[in-house]
């Protein structure tokens, strides 16, 4: 009961004090905003704008139904006629990304069934487009060149039709990842800044000594912050979700909110955990800022929150399964799009409060030392 | 100067504010030439600020300074006068380097006062053979003594002959004998420097008398002037601490009776604090050497000693913050440890910074240690209530602490400290900074604490008068006790008379047992110190705008200090190293290790072939088959299957007969980027499924596939990201690591209060910020050069550019990079704010906004804006295009312009917020 109540107490002076710093109130704002809604309307994992070019050595009727292929969608700027002299140098500068070269007397072979080859240069270096470009120009070229032979002949109808569903998300929107990622990636940023910083701040400060000189414990100490630090975050992803998410970029949300908050806090009491671990490591500001980048820079990047987890190298696999900001983007994704309930991640909950309970007790051991020294 | 002008400095009609805060009022002054002047006064009277307004660190609001003949508002005068005048902050060793030796700090400031080789080296020999310091010249600033560290802050503040020298209050928190020889040394300078000015401000009354001229301040305003005869006579005073208080307002001087200190009834009950052979050890640092004591109750106990002796590092062995190495300390006969909860309820402490929560009010720091204490609710409003009446803080209640004046801040800790009635206080220097008589208030506090109540108070201090207060002292030094006894007594065993000269005389004899024990050579002792003539300082050549000495100057000091910080180089060395390790691994948008499952109503032949292509391939890999739909949407929704394809019945049967038939797939759209990818996958296949079936059926392949396609990979046959993401990561990290660092290096100096130098020296804006930063493009240069390793002997990534063009286009990019942390740090006043700042603000553009992950023609709306005016976007097309390409100079020419562009805009504009002067 004392405990509970000192730990209430001292959260409590954690909001007020988190209010009074002006830095991070406006980098949290920032970041469960703007950054949000930059990222969501980026559009930077799908194919959109692509640069491509044509190299048109037929000029026939044909290739220019090819061409026109590529006007109407969004994936691709409407294609620039180049000529065959300036492939290495526009591809060289990043100019386009995409080169395509219609042979001379294209038409022609196509109608006498001699298979003329188009050839489609991608610029391999680009990334996501590259992969995801060459697959759609593939399938604007067999639909335009199949529907320009449908109409000067009787193609057969084909004998097998491939019906391409995709669930959770009928019409592949990337802002619905998007923006969920940043939210996510966003909470172990500024769990562990905010846990870590008031902690040495505390220290620094000199009132850290003040506290274990009377009556409260470190775990009381600690645990004021997470809770404290916790609410803040819960609140502002709470708002980000509603708010930012779903009124102004009109993304449905498909499962339970309720759950996923749940699950956002049992993930903010490890990333709580993980920065007062840093903070009792730490002996300054700057340096817990160092030690904050090497350790949640590959927490996020490499949670799946950006590119797949399949294509990592396994050992990076595994190891990724220990942090729980992979099991953080992959129960996100479960509740959020897939409408997963507690029978299907709560195995990735216990993870979750396995490993910041293992955080926590670090923290713990290391807190009157790190005060000492 | 004009000869003839009697006077050093002019202050007419200046007045300086804070915010709200009026930090003067109105001052004028006239400061005579050659004299020995000082300013006298509590903390918190505007001392400081007038110093900084003649030494030209601060800039001036209103009314006009003019120093050495000339207008200080004048920016050209300013640039000449600071060759002529040397200014020492107030901190001890504020404005020198504590990871510099001592030779290396002197040579610091001989370069920014542009001294030749020769000319530099001998005077640091001159220098330090005067001050004493020479047999320490290799000695880090950090590991010297307070004393030392003083005597090293004039020896750079005399480097350069100063016609005017500026000290703000050079002897605080020194022990008395260093405090006594350090006015010897500052005498004997002068002596040799004749001419010379010095203004000093000082806090102690009594050092004061051996100036030639006092200005006696209070609240902004100057309350007299005059010799300190004069300012005695005046006043009606015997000494000028009684004179100066007679000075100050009425209003001021209320409830100032002298004070009395009651006579303690002696008890006979067992001591409550005992400390036994305690020692406390920091590696190879002995700070407190088995001190032995014990304190009665209703003692009132003090501890005297210099900054660094050991007194604080005793009281958290008391309290148990910190562990002994080795002996015992009880409190109420138990250890700290053993007495757990219920000791600590029976504690209050107050450490040496003021321990409130600065972002809450009077009341509710009260509030918070109530509860803390877990008062009852009635009993703790009332005791709040009693407290808040006797320490007299009722005006103050709704206030944050942070604006409070010190010595109100001081009352509130000391309420705070006690609001659980507890029966001992453990108080670290607890009127340091606050002004004589609010410091008798608190000591008014104490006293009735002790002798009313009978707490037992156990007291650190520097100030002599406060430890005449005490039942008994402790003198302390280096560690060690060197005697223990009520002040009188201590006085009589020395012969002296008074506290001061007896401690003096105990320190003198510590140091000569040290001496003849070895450890110690003769630095502290000014009596044997050959008199040596310091020849003048050549002078060197003023006001030019720009001069490599100086900038070189401040390269050589960073270089030096980040060589000596081990945290900071191997963060930005083996750090980078293994976030490149990282991101090279594992960002990878190959898409593969697909799992997929099939859904087969037919489970024909034809079914199995048509299902052949998707099972030979690489990317994909089978699960076990799905049973039914429910089993479908369920595996897709837990992430176990990323795919599943369903064959329809009759599937063997339809295509036999030619009748068309529908294959289904469903795909996980949770992660878009990877829906699509297998959605191309998927498609491929299927096209080449019809392609293989209808060549079996016999149609002709052209009817099938009228046209192929050849894919070409440019730059990156296979298609490997690694290739992409290799060169990416490079750009990545370097924009992140260098523009941390640099933007911690310039704010460290603000926070720290080393950019004085900045302010009071010929060094120019542009020679500090590009004398810093040079280091760090060295550091960035050498992090490119491990990362170019990396890339090629670790992930193998072919090399087939030029490696002198990468190499330019590194270095402009790092110039820029370095100059976009210059310009974040010009907008934050600390650390944390600077990292987190700088942090924030590169990673999301940098990762998502740059094209390392996707082309920035191709982003939208604001992210593509903030790719377009980030750096990183144009270095992006140099690395990857060196790697991949093979692209020379001639085809990046357009980026080298760009970022060129961008260092010199980053460079202006960091030059034009950098300040100048404090404002």
């Amino acid at each position: 009961m004392r405990a509970l109540a000192n730990i209430f107490w001292l959260g409590t002076k954690e909001l007020r004090s988190f209010i009074h710093d002006y830095v991070l109130v406006g980098l949290v704002i920032w970041a469960f905003s703007l950054a949000v809604y930059a990222q969501a309307q980026s559009r930077s994992q799908e194919l959109h704008n692509a640069a491509i070019a044509v190299i048109d050595e037929d000029d026939s009727q044909l290739s220019h139904r090819v061409i026109e292929g590529f006007l109407l969608p969004t994936y691709f700027n409407p294609p620039q006629i180049i000529p065959l002299r300036d492939v290495n140098r526009l591809m060289d500068n990043g100019r386009y990304t995409f080169i395509l070269d219609i042979p001379l007397h294209f038409e022609r072979d196509v109608l006498a069934g001699r298979q003329p080859a188009i050839q489609v240069n991608v610029d391999a270096t680009a990334m996501v487009q590259a992969g995801l470009g060459a697959s759609y120009i593939q399938q604007i070229l067999m639909t335009q060149i199949g529907d320009f032979l449908a109409r000067s002949e009787r193609a057969p109808p084909s004998p097998v039709n491939l019906a391409i569903r995709i669930a959770f998300n009928p019409n592949d929107t990337t802002s619905w990842f998007t923006s969920v990622m940043g939210i996510v990636n966003n909470v172990t940023m500024l769990a562990i800044i905010l846990s870590g910083a008031a902690i040495v701040r505390e220290r620094e400060h000199g009132t850290l000594d003040h506290l274990l000189v009377m009556p409260v414990t470190p775990f009381e100490i600690a645990m004021s912050k997470v809770w404290a630090n916790g609410l803040v975050i819960t609140l502002a992803v709470g708002l980000s979700l509603s708010v930012i998410v779903r009124a102004l970029l009109g993304i449905p949300v498909a499962g339970s909110v309720a759950l996923f908050l749940a699950g956002v806090v049992i993930y903010l009491f490890f990333a709580t955990a993980i920065g007062i671990f840093l903070a009792t490591v730490a002996r300054t500001m700057p340096q817990l800022g160092l030690l904050y980048l090497l350790v949640a820079t590959p927490m996020n990047i490499l949670s799946g929150s950006n590119t797949p987890l399949e294509s990592m190298p396994r050992v990076l696999q595994i190891v990724m399964q220990i942090s729980p900001s992979t099991h953080f983007v992959s129960f996100a994704q479960s509740i959020l799009f897939r409408a997963a309930g507690l029978d299907v991640v709560w195995p990735e909950f216990l993870a979750v409060a396995l490993m910041g309970a293992f955080f926590f007790g670090l923290a713990l051991l290391r807190f009157r030392r790190s005060v000492a020294a | 100067m004009t000869l003839s002008d009697p006077f050093v400095a002019h202050v007419h009609e200046v007045s300086l504010r804070y915010g709200r805060q009026i930090a003067l009022d109105r001052v004028s002054l006239a400061i005579p030439a050659g004299k020995r002047a000082a300013l006298i006064g509590p903390d918190g009277v505007g001392k400081s600020s007038l110093l900084g307004l003649i030494a030209g660190s601060r800039r001036i609001q209103t009314g006009t300074v003019k120093v050495l003949g000339g207008d200080m508002r004048d920016s050209r005068h300013r640039a000449s006068a600071c060759f002529k005048i040397a200014y020492m902050p107030q901190g001890l060793g504020k404005n020198l380097y504590p990871d510099l030796s001592v030779a290396e700090n002197i040579a610091f400031f001989a370069r920014l006062f542009g001294q030749p080789k020769a000319e530099r080296e001998r005077r640091i020999d001159e220098l330090t053979e005067s001050t004493g310091l020479a047999p320490f010249k290799d000695r880090q600033a950090r590991k010297l003594s307070g004393g030392m560290r003083q005597k090293l802050g004039l020896c750079c503040a005399l480097i350069h002959d100063p016609a005017l020298l500026v000290l703000d209050e050079p002897t605080t928190g020194v022990d008395p004998l260093s405090r006594r020889q350090f006015w010897e040394l500052t005498e004997r300078i002068r002596e040799q420097h004749l001419g010379m000015s010095l203004l000093v401000a000082t806090a102690y009354m009594e050092e004061a008398e051996r100036f030639d001229w006092l200005v006696a301040m209070d609240e902004g305003r100057i309350i007299a002037t005059g010799t300190p005869q004069d300012l005695k006579a005046k006043a009606g005073a015997s000494t000028l601490e009684d004179a100066f208080i007679a000075m100050l307002p009425p209003e001021r001087r209320l409830g100032q009776a002298p004070l009395v200190i009651p006579k303690r009834p002696s008890s006979d009950e067992a001591p409550v604090i005992i400390a036994r052979d305690l020692t406390c050890r920091f590696g190879d640092f002995t700070a407190v050497d088995t001190v032995n004591f014990s304190i009665e109750r209703g003692e009132i106990f003090g501890f005297l000693g210099s900054n660094g002796c050991g007194k604080t590092t005793t009281m958290k062995m008391l309290t148990g913050l910190l562990p002994a190495s080795s002996g015992e300390a009880l409190l109420f006969g138990q250890a700290i440890e053993a007495g757990g909860m219920s000791a600590r309820a029976r504690v209050g402490y107050m450490s040496q910074s003021f321990s409130l929560y600065t972002e809450l009010t009077v009341r509710q720091n009260l509030e918070l240690h109530a509860r803390l204490f877990h008062l009852p609710p009635a009993s703790a409003k009332a005791r709040i209530s009693t407290l808040i009446e006797q320490f007299g803080l009722t005006e103050y209640l709704d206030q944050g602490t942070l604006d409070l004046p010190l010595g109100i801040r001081q009352r509130l800790s000391l309420a705070v400290a006690i609001v659980h009635a507890p029966e001992m206080l453990i108080l670290d220097e607890p009127t340091s900074g606050v002004d004589p008589m609010a410091r008798d208030r608190f000591w008014e506090l104490l006293i009735d604490l002790s002798r009313n109540q009978g707490v037992t108070i156990f007291i650190s201090t520097h100030f002599m008068n406060e430890a005449v207060r005490c039942d008994r002292i402790a003198l302390m030094d280096a560690g060690r006790v060197l005697a223990i006894g009520t002040p009188a007594a201590l006085t009589a065993a020395r012969n002296c008379g008074n506290l001061e000269d007896a401690f003096i005389s105990y320190l003198e004899e510590a140091i000569g047992a040290r001496r003849v024990a070895g450890e110690e050579a003769a630095a502290d002792d000014v009596k044997n110190l050959r008199p040596t003539k310091i020849a003048p300082a050549q002078a060197a050549k003023p006001n030019s705008w720009f001069s490599s000495r100086r900038m070189f100057a401040y390269t050589i000091r960073e270089a030096l200090e980040l060589l000596r910080d081990p945290i900071r180089l191997g963060f930005a060395v083996f750090g980078t190293a293994f976030l490149m390790v990282v991101m090279g691994a594992g960002i990878s948008t190959d898409v593969d290790n697909l799992t997929f499952a099939v859904l087969d109503h037919d489970n024909t032949p034809e079914s199995r072939a048509y299902l052949e292509e998707l099972r030979g391939s690489r990317y994909f890999i089978e699960k076990a088959p799905i049973k039914n739909y429910s089993e479908l949407e369920l595996r897709l929704q837990n992430a176990n299957i990323r795919a599943a394809i369903e064959i329809p019945p009759d599937f063997g049967r339809d295509i036999r007969k030619g009748v068309p038939t529908f294959v289904g797939a469903w795909l996980d759209g949770a992660m878009p980027f990877r829906a699509e990818t297998i959605r191309g996958y998927l498609q491929a296949m299927h096209q080449q499924y019809l392609s293989d079936l209808a060549t079996k059926e016999g149609l002709s392949a052209s009817q099938a596939q009228p046209a192929t396609i050849e894919t070409r990979w440019v730059y990156n046959q296979d298609f490997y990201s690694v290739y992409a993401m290799v060169p990416g990561t490079i750009a990545f990290l370097l924009i992140l690591i260098p523009a941390i660092l640099m933007a911690l290096a310039i704010v460290r100096e603000k926070e720290l209060g080393s950019i004085t130098n900045l302010y009071v020296t010929p060094v120019t804006r542009i020679e500090f910020l590009i004398g810093k930063q040079l280091p760090y493009v060295a550091i960035g240069m050498t992090n490119f050069l491990l990362l170019f390793l990396i890339a090629i002997l670790v992930f193998a990534v072919p090399f087939k550019g030029s490696f002198p063009t990468l190499f330019v286009g590194t270095l402009l990019y790092v110039i820029t990079t370095t100059g976009y942390g210059m310009l974040i740090s010009s907008f934050s006043s600390t650390q944390i704010a600077a990292l987190f700042g700088t942090a924030i603000l590169s990673y999301l553009p940098a990762f998502q906004f740059s094209g390392m992950m996707t082309p920035v023609s191709s982003l939208a709306g604001i992210a593509a804006f903030m790719g377009r005016i980030f750096p990183m976007t144009y270095y992006l097309p140099i690395s990857v295009g060196a790697f991949t390409k093979g692209l020379g100079f001639q085809d990046l020419a357009g980026n080298f312009l760009a970022l060129t562009i961008f260092a010199l805009v980053l460079t202006l504009l960091s030059l034009a917020l950098l300040r100048s002067q404090e404002a």
